[in-house]
């Protein structure tokens, strides 16, 4: 194992941990799990282009700046127009700078919801049944380094069940006045026969200094419960990223991913993992990337199919202006036991820019014999002929590439459960378009 | 309304259009057949402004209106509309938002206001009918999934939803049954008045019994080689083009 020691937030955070500047103390319980998680980050370091993972995604860059740790002004007013979607009913949740906010959250009032932030979950029986259970058993040093030293985020729970009547809406908002590194940690558990929505709407206060948030979330859904996971990247270009989801699902449950990035950001690593536990779960993972300038997004997906009977569904598109860089790569594990699969991949990718790159790598691993799985990946652009019998009704032409565009995205956008997100992300598509 | 004069055109290199000229007034319908090869599609293109193609020479002009300069969406907001030979298939896009788009770029382009969605779904209702088009299809994605009589029967919808001044049928007899070619001919013949006039470029006479002519055009070599009335057409189906593909070669010939 190469030590990766060369940068300097490592050196940063290593010192501090050390020194105990890092975690707070208030959380005797999580010491063992902390300590351990820590000395698994520090024996690998942050990851690396060496590693196949990260081949695409370069962090030496980012780990070379030096970083703030702790936010220095923890209850700053921050604006949340930009996470405003309408006409979507939902409760808001706002963690700034990865922690959370009472000040600027709703209440749930609802039966059979309960909603903490992390340092008071500590000490709820389902939260310390959970917490670190899954994300950590992968083999990702970020994950390591957030549990070990994570200070924010938010617990969500709901009980055997609940069916939430309005959509939560989760805002990661950054705003700093000095280059700042963040870490939130959430968990959210579904329990048997609930049902919820959670759009995660990630945007950069006005103003705000650069960051990087490295975010660890885990999310059990239970026996036959179902969750709709909406996930919108609209943060600004000072912001940058490294979130990790981990999804275990039980029997007769569902889980969709609706993963959507649009011009800001500089650089997004999105590692999604759904874990099929058991048997008869069902699971969709659905992806638009539209990149514009030198923006870097990478999706990193797996589909880890260990039980009999379940079906996951996977399509991300890809439409890159300008001199942005997508990477798309979909990890579908059938596992021995795993007989009667039904897995489907589909990765499209529309190059607009004449200096746009996307990489793409769909990745197969299958044990079990009796199983249909499939994939396909395309790299096209503009279809000339398309655009040509557009204009000749009178369509002007930047109006048919919209159209198009549009027309590209729409197998991935119809898919979108919710109306008002579906249509919110209709019209970013269309302002990620006028950028460009 | 049209005046093509000593049109040349050329794709990669390659000259296809050889001095081609052409005066159609309103009113009138003029066929332009003519051997494989001889250049009817790229006329159809070259008036609609496709831009592979490069115009070396000549004038075109639509009531006065230089169309060469223009891009093809501005062609089409001057009036001028080509039914495609091969409509193209545009999954994700709503053949009936597609039409809405079209319709009020057209009306912004003179001025008008977006048409009110009322007005808009009666002429939908009674364009539709015009050309026997399925209801089900207008909410299809565009011409995805359609059958070749039903994409050529959604140019004409088009055509009649958008009312050109000049209208340009590229083939649009190709590939069609009788029932279909009857329809498409039906839906031409209702539409043409005093104010608009049509090209109809084909390959048989066959279309040009449902549509009738004022003149037709045989086209050979880039250029307009004869014309005459619909009689024309009915002595080039039965001779063929050899005849008049011999007597354009001898006089090259004789030229040079």
């Amino acid at each position: 194992m190469i030590t990766q020691v060369s940068s300097s937030l490592y050196q940063q955070i290593v010192a501090n941990f050390e020194e105990g500047l890092m975690v707070g103390a208030q959380v005797p319980s999580l010491d063992t799990v902390r300590k351990d998680a820590f000395e698994r980050f520090k024996r690998t370091g942050f990851p690396t282009t060496k590693m196949e993972d990260w081949k695409y995604t370069n962090l030496q860059p980012l780990l070379n700046e030096s970083y703030m740790l702790e936010d220095t002004l923890p209850e700053r007013n921050v604006g949340l127009e930009d996470a405003v979607i309408s006409g979507l009913d939902a409760y808001r949740i706002v963690l700034v700078n990865g922690e959370y906010r009472a000040d600027l959250s709703d209440v749930i009032a609802e039966h059979g919801v309960q909603v903490l932030p992390f340092l008071e979950a500590v000490n709820n029986p389902i939260f310390q049944k959970h917490f670190a259970q899954y994300a950590d058993k992968t083999d990702n040093p970020l994950v390591a380094l957030n549990t070990a030293s994570n200070k924010g985020g938010v617990f969500i729970s709901l009980s055997d069940g609940t069916v939430l009547s309005k959509a939560i809406q989760l805002v990661h908002i950054m705003a700093s006045s000095e280059t700042l590194f963040s870490q939130s940690r959430n968990l959210m558990v579904l329990s048997k026969n609930t049902k919820a929505q959670l759009v995660e709407s990630f945007i950069t206060s006005d103003g705000s200094a650069k960051s990087l948030s490295n975010n660890v979330s885990e999310i059990v859904v239970e026996e036959n419960a179902q969750l709709y996971h909406y996930y919108i990247q609209v943060a600004g270009e000072q912001s940058n990223f490294l979130n990790h989801i981990e999804v275990h699902q039980k029997k007769h449950s569902l889980y969709n991913n609706y993963n959507c990035s649009f011009p800001g950001a500089s650089f997004v690593r999105n590692n999604i993992n759904v874990r099929l536990d058991d048997s008869a779960v069902e699971s969709h993972l659905y992806g638009i990337v539209l990149g514009a300038r030198k923006q870097f997004v990478d999706n990193h997906t797996i589909v880890d199919h260990s039980m009999p009977h379940c079906e996951s569904y996977e399509w991300y598109k890809n439409i890159m202006q300008d001199e942005a860089t997508a990477v798309f790569n979909g990890k579908i594990f059938v596992q021995l036991d795993a007989q009667k699969t039904n897995a489907f991949q589909q990765n499209n990718n529309m190059l607009i820019g004449d200096k746009a790159v996307v990489y793409s790598k769909p990745q197969l691993e299958i044990f079990a014999d009796d199983v249909k799985c499939s994939h396909g990946c395309t790299i096209g652009q503009f279809d000339d002929d398309a655009l040509f019998y557009l204009r000749a009704r009178a369509i002007g032409e930047q109006q048919a590439r919209t159209l198009l565009v549009h027309a590209f995205a729409y197998d991935v956008t119809e898919k979108f459960d919710n109306s008002a997100v579906r249509d919110y992300v209709d019209r970013l598509i269309e302002r990620g378009l006028n950028i460009a | 309304m049209l005046s093509i004069k000593n049109l040349h055109a050329s794709i990669d290199g390659k000259e296809i259009l050889k001095g081609l000229s052409l005066d159609v007034k309103a009113g009138e319908v003029h066929a332009i057949m003519g051997p494989n090869g001889s250049g009817k599609s790229t006329l159809a293109s070259v008036l609609a402004g496709r831009e592979d193609y490069e115009v070396t020479e000549g004038e075109v002009t639509l009531d006065g209106v230089n169309l060469l300069e223009m891009a093809p969406e501005d062609r089409a907001r001057e009036g001028v509309f080509l039914a495609f030979q091969y409509p193209i298939e545009i999954p994700g896009v709503s053949n009936i938002n597609f039409l809405k788009t079209a319709v009020n770029e057209i009306r912004a382009y003179k001025g008008l206001p977006p048409m009110e969605a009322k007005e808009f779904l009666q002429r939908v209702k009674e364009k539709q009918k015009l050309v026997e088009f399925d209801a089900k299809l207008a909410n299809r994605s565009l011409n995805e999934g359609f059958s070749g009589g039903e994409k050529k029967r959604n140019e004409i919808f088009q055509l009649a939803m958008l009312e050109p001044k000049l209208s340009i049928l590229d083939e649009t007899d190709s590939g069609l049954d009788i029932d279909a070619l009857r329809i498409v001919a039906n839906g031409v013949n209702t539409l043409r008045s005093q104010n608009n006039a049509f090209v109809v470029i084909t390959h048989y006479q066959r279309l040009l019994d449902y549509i009738v002519p004022d003149y037709v055009h045989v086209l050979y070599k880039g250029k307009i080689v004869r014309s005459g009335t619909k009689e024309l057409a009915l002595e080039l189906e039965e001779k063929g083009y050899d005849w008049l593909k011999q007597s354009v070669d001898a006089a090259e010939n004789a030229t040079i």
